[in-house]
């Protein structure tokens, strides 16, 4: 991250602050228009300047329990990522250090069962899951997010621990060390950086997932996208309050991306970089 | 029972968990629309007197049917009283799904209801649903540039009318147009409004064999004036326009008319979010050339799934929440302009409410005269006016939206469209087996 | 367990992982192969029994299927090259060091958190709205028509937000890859007179070739399940200008609940899916030498 600085360029910066901005832009706007009223958001030509409001805060606060929405996110995507870790990090472990001839072969086809379109089978989980009763349960959703991004973090894992020097791994294992001790004590060391931004980059896709949550929850476990899709598109004119609704459901992950960013980057490699 | 003890996580926080039978939690999974987050607001008050308590599922209304509709058909038994409409209360109530609410005390007074809206939840001599809301469709149209242009709205307008209005009143410089309609595809959007030009047009979507109709003239003649209209004289992005967009549009002034529900009536008239509060007139759905199914017919309802295990405290909660009382609660506590129209006489009965809000007998008037038995000029062996009251219908008529939808953005031809959709509904109908 | 010397039984460690995927992907899959030749509806009970071919049938002669894959690949390929080739251009561009570098980066990967139908709302109703939105007013600014986003070029509309959804994706990867570069390198082309064109042409891109395949692969597997973005925008049409095949068995699956026909389509998707992983994967995991 050093020296970096030498190469200064102006038109870099003025392209890179650009692109930023434009980025940014539709998330400013969304925060922007939370605080107009509902005319106001719909007005033509937009306003840029008014008078800020905070009745649609209110209003959704008066309706619906956010913290709730919320908790149920936090615990269900945490909880998703830390089995999907305990499940995929001895696996990776494996696969990167002691590879046999299926290794290659699992990883692929780990992959290819993201390719399944969730819609397709939704009739057939839901009638498990209803037969387990775990309808409206936090363990319905954890156990499906854990599954559904196991492969990616398997991959991640994988490609990250195979640029740590198999020498060590086999120094601690001369010493008498079991797989277990090893994994403990020399690998989670020295792999936390991708074990970091695996959980990071779980975490987010868990927060996001709008298909099984709004099917598969009802009132217990509804996590935040419940909680958007209750403000989304009534009868009547909804966008300010929606923005509103939406930047309450997306500025914890947001914060959580923006404190993290250094750590997401540190490992998201995925055994791109020699 | 152990198995339940043993998922103690679920079991803690579930609803559905054994609980003496005096005081129970019900859930109840409803729609997002102002008249329930009204009833939600107001249902601690039934919570206060009945030490019940409620667990609110409210979603928007896509979301909402396609995760009641999951639960009902697998008897997931997540809900126990579900925000449905007029289409699927028959269907489910002669699928078994649902519980009859013919026995609600006498005070419940089902003789109050409109005997439209009761037929429109009725199948097999059974009431499936009771009546939350219940609305039309008709015109509205901006009066200040009616007279303005020196025009005057007939009593009951015809699609020629309309057409002349629209041309005279579209000024794009001023980002005004002439009418709105919906565009966007869905079976519940785009279809419900061209399905009554249809109908008006002479039209109908199955002869008495369910031999599909779309290739016959009516619908062509409805389809290439709608498109012609929308095109010629509707605001861009006509496509992509279902209730809420016009409803914006409206409200903001850049519609001169706008034919759609019932209930916008109550937020164009709304001076917190309408630019035109005050300045709207209302007037019935046009009409081409018959007047059957001219104007919609739609109730949301409550009803008790058979895979609750608290059907009486749903009942319950359903003979207050539908009650006349409740429509004086919500009297007292928001106004009269706000309580859920469309469903009882004493409604509009009431003075007070007739005097908050001016659209009442149109709204009234229309809603009794919606003949959802005999929604075409030709015969049907099917109910339903902006609809087809078959459970194969959803996916029908939406498929047959997104044709409409490339008509109207001249990706395709009118006829071209309409071709494509008779064989599409064709090969649907073929495969639900109503045709070999 | 205790396996001495270097040999380690790694089934114990593997078989977990592969065990639930297993569940996961075949339980699902047979049950989907059971229903796709199965009358099931579950909107009509009365109508069941096997159904042979016929949900095939009726799903292959449906113009729609044709279409729907047509889409679904312009749809993966157009977001993944405008991902990557701006993504790739930041990149190198964050990569030279300005003020506010941190901010601006922040800024650049925030699309990444935000759920996939608030994005879709947004774009749609407050920037892309040919009335109330925003471009619309802007082009009225200057002079021109507001463009109908979803009536004229509707495809593209979606593209554009998927691809702002997935450019901090790819711009972060990248980065990584960059940020890897031996700076003895740049700096040696530099005092051979190298600009930052050359350099970005003849050295960064090369190094970054890797994380491209990384990219290529990652995105695909999230982009052949694209279905917020279009639900909420276009609902699959015009017509069927948008309807990729996600989007396809969702109306079958949920909108007509005919599980028959939406398994049906569900197999042909599994069966792509594994023509995609035989190609695309393995080209990917060759250059990762996995």
């Amino acid at each position: 991250m050093k020296g970096h600085d030498k190469s200064f360029h102006p038109v870099a910066a003025v392209v890179a602050w650009i692109a930023a901005l434009l980025m940014f832009f539709p998330i400013a706007w969304m925060v922007l228009a939370s605080f107009k009223t509902e005319a106001q958001a719909v007005q033509t030509p937009p306003v840029f300047f008014f008078h800020p409001t905070l009745e649609n805060y209110a209003e959704i606060f008066g309706r619906a329990d956010y913290l709730t929405f919320a908790i149920n996110s936090v615990v269900i995507s945490v909880a998703a990522t830390i089995i999907m870790l305990v499940v995929g990090v001895p696996a990776a472990f494996a696969m990167a250090f002691y590879p046999t001839r299926r290794t290659r072969g699992t990883l692929l086809w780990m992959l290819s069962t993201k390719m399944l379109p969730a819609v397709g089978v939704l009739v057939p989980i839901y009638l498990i899951a209803k037969d387990a009763g775990l309808l409206d349960s936090w363990i319905a959703l954890i156990l499906i997010y854990m599954l559904s991004n196991l492969p990616i973090g398997v991959w991640m894992l994988f490609t990250f621990f195979r640029e740590t020097p198999k020498a060590i791994i086999e120094a601690s294992r001369i010493d008498g060390a079991n797989v277990w001790d090893t994994i403990r004590h020399v690998l989670l060391p020295l792999g936390a950086p991708g074990i970091a931004s695996t959980a990071l980059l779980s975490i987010i896709l868990c927060w996001n997932e709008a298909f099984w949550s709004l099917n598969l929850s009802a009132h217990n476990a509804a996590p935040l996208t419940a909680f958007i899709a209750s403000f989304s598109a009534p009868e009547g004119l909804f966008w300010a309050k929606l923005s509103a609704a939406a930047t309450l459901a997306t500025l914890p992950i947001l914060l959580f991306g923006w404190f993290s960013q250094r750590q997401l980057v540190r490992g998201l490699t995925f055994g791109a970089v020699k | 029972m152990r198995l339940k003890v043993r998922m103690a996580v679920t079991a803690l926080l579930a609803s559905c968990a054994a609980v003496p039978a005096m005081a129970e939690t019900i859930t109840v999974a409803t729609v997002n629309n102002n008249d329930m987050i009204v009833m939600q607001k107001l249902s601690s008050q039934w919570e206060q007197q009945t030490g019940n308590k409620i667990n609110w599922v409210v979603l928007e209304e896509n979301v909402l049917r396609q995760r009641v509709t999951t639960d009902i058909a697998t008897g997931g038994g997540q809900f126990d009283v579900m925000t449905i409409g007029s289409y699927e209360a028959p269907i489910w109530g002669k699928q078994n799904w649902l519980v009859p609410i013919d026995d609600l005390p006498k005070s419940y007074d089902y003789d109050d209801i409109f005997k439209s809206v009761r037929d429109a939840l009725s199948s097999g001599g059974h009431l499936w649903a009771v009546p939350f809301y219940a609305e039309s469709s008709f015109t509205m149209y901006r009066k200040d540039l009616f007279d303005g242009a020196g025009l005057s709205m007939p009593e009951q307008p015809k699609y020629s009318d309309i057409g002349n209005f629209a041309k005279k009143l579209t000024d794009r410089g001023k980002q005004q147009y002439g009418v709105c309609l919906r565009g966007k595809p869905g079976w519940g959007e785009n279809m419900a409004y061209l399905d009554t030009v249809v109908n008006t047009f002479g039209g109908r979507w199955f002869d008495e064999k369910w031999k599909p109709q779309l290739d016959t003239q009516p619908w062509h003649d409805a389809l290439s004036f709608y498109v012609d209209l929308l095109r010629n004289y509707g605001p861009p992005g006509a496509s992509s326009n279902g209730f809420n967009e016009n409803l914006a549009l409206f409200s903001t002034g850049h519609c001169a008319m706008w034919i759609d529900a019932t209930v916008a009536a109550g937020f164009v008239s709304d001076a917190k979010t309408s630019q035109v509060a005050g300045k709207v007139g209302f007037a019935p759905a046009p009409i081409a050339k018959v007047p059957n199914g001219a104007h919609w017919f739609w109730a949301w309802a409550l009803g008790v799934p058979k895979s609750s295990h608290k059907a009486k405290t749903a009942k319950a909660f359903l003979d207050w929440a539908t009650s006349a009382d409740y429509i004086k609660l919500v009297a007292k506590t928001n106004g009269w302009v706000l309580v859920p129209p469309g469903t009882r006489k004493s409604t509009y009965d009431n003075q007070e409410y007739l005097a908050a809000a001016p659209f009442a007998k149109q709204v009234e008037q229309a809603i009794q005269t919606a003949d959802l038995q005999h929604p075409t000029a030709q015969p049907v062996p099917y109910t339903g006016i902006q609809y087809v009251a078959i459970p194969e219908f959803q996916a029908i008529g939406t498929t047959v939206g997104q044709l409409v939808a490339a008509a109207l953005t001249g990706q395709t031809s009118v006829d071209d469209a309409l071709k494509r959709a008779q064989a599409q509904v064709t090969s649907a109908m073929q495969q639900a087996g109503y045709l070999q | 367990m205790r396996g001495k010397g270097g040999a380690v039984s790694t089934l114990p460690l593997v078989a977990p992982s592969v065990v639930l995927l297993l569940l996961w992907s075949v339980v699902p899959l047979v049950m989907t192969i059971w229903f796709s030749f199965q009358r099931y509806n579950l909107l009509n009970p009365l109508i069941h029994g096997f159904a042979g071919w016929s949900n095939y049938r009726f799903l292959l002669a449906d113009p729609a299927l044709v279409s729907s894959l047509v889409v679904t690949v312009v749809l993966v390929a157009a977001v993944l090259v405008i991902t990557i080739v701006l993504g790739a251009v930041l990149a190198a561009v964050f990569e030279t060091g300005f003020p506010g570098r941190g901010v601006a980066r922040v800024l650049m990967i925030s699309p990444f958190f935000v759920m996939p139908t608030v994005s879709a709302l947004i774009w749609k109703n407050l920037l892309m709205h040919p009335v109330n939105g925003l471009f619309a007013a802007i082009a009225r600014g200057l002079g021109l028509a507001p463009l109908d986003w979803f009536a004229v070029i509707p495809l593209i509309s979606i593209i554009l937000i998927i691809a702002w959804e997935w450019l901090p994706f790819a711009f972060l990867i990248l980065m990584t890859a960059l940020q890897s570069l031996d700076e003895e390198i740049l700096e040696a082309a530099r005092l051979d007179g190298a600009g930052p064109l050359a350099i970005f042409r003849y050295i960064q891109i090369p190094h970054m070739g890797r994380a491209i395949s990384i990219v290529v692969m990652i995105e695909t597997i999230f982009l052949l399940g694209v279905f917020a973005e279009i639900y909420v925008t276009t609902a699959g049409g015009p017509g069927i200008a948008t309807t990729n095949l996600a989007f396809l068995i969702y109306q079958r699956a949920l909108l007509a609940f005919n599980v028959g026909s939406a398994s049906a389509a569900g197999v042909i998707a599994i069966i792509l899916a594994n023509i995609m992983a035989a190609f695309l994967i393995r080209t990917v995991a060759n250059r990762l030498d996995v």
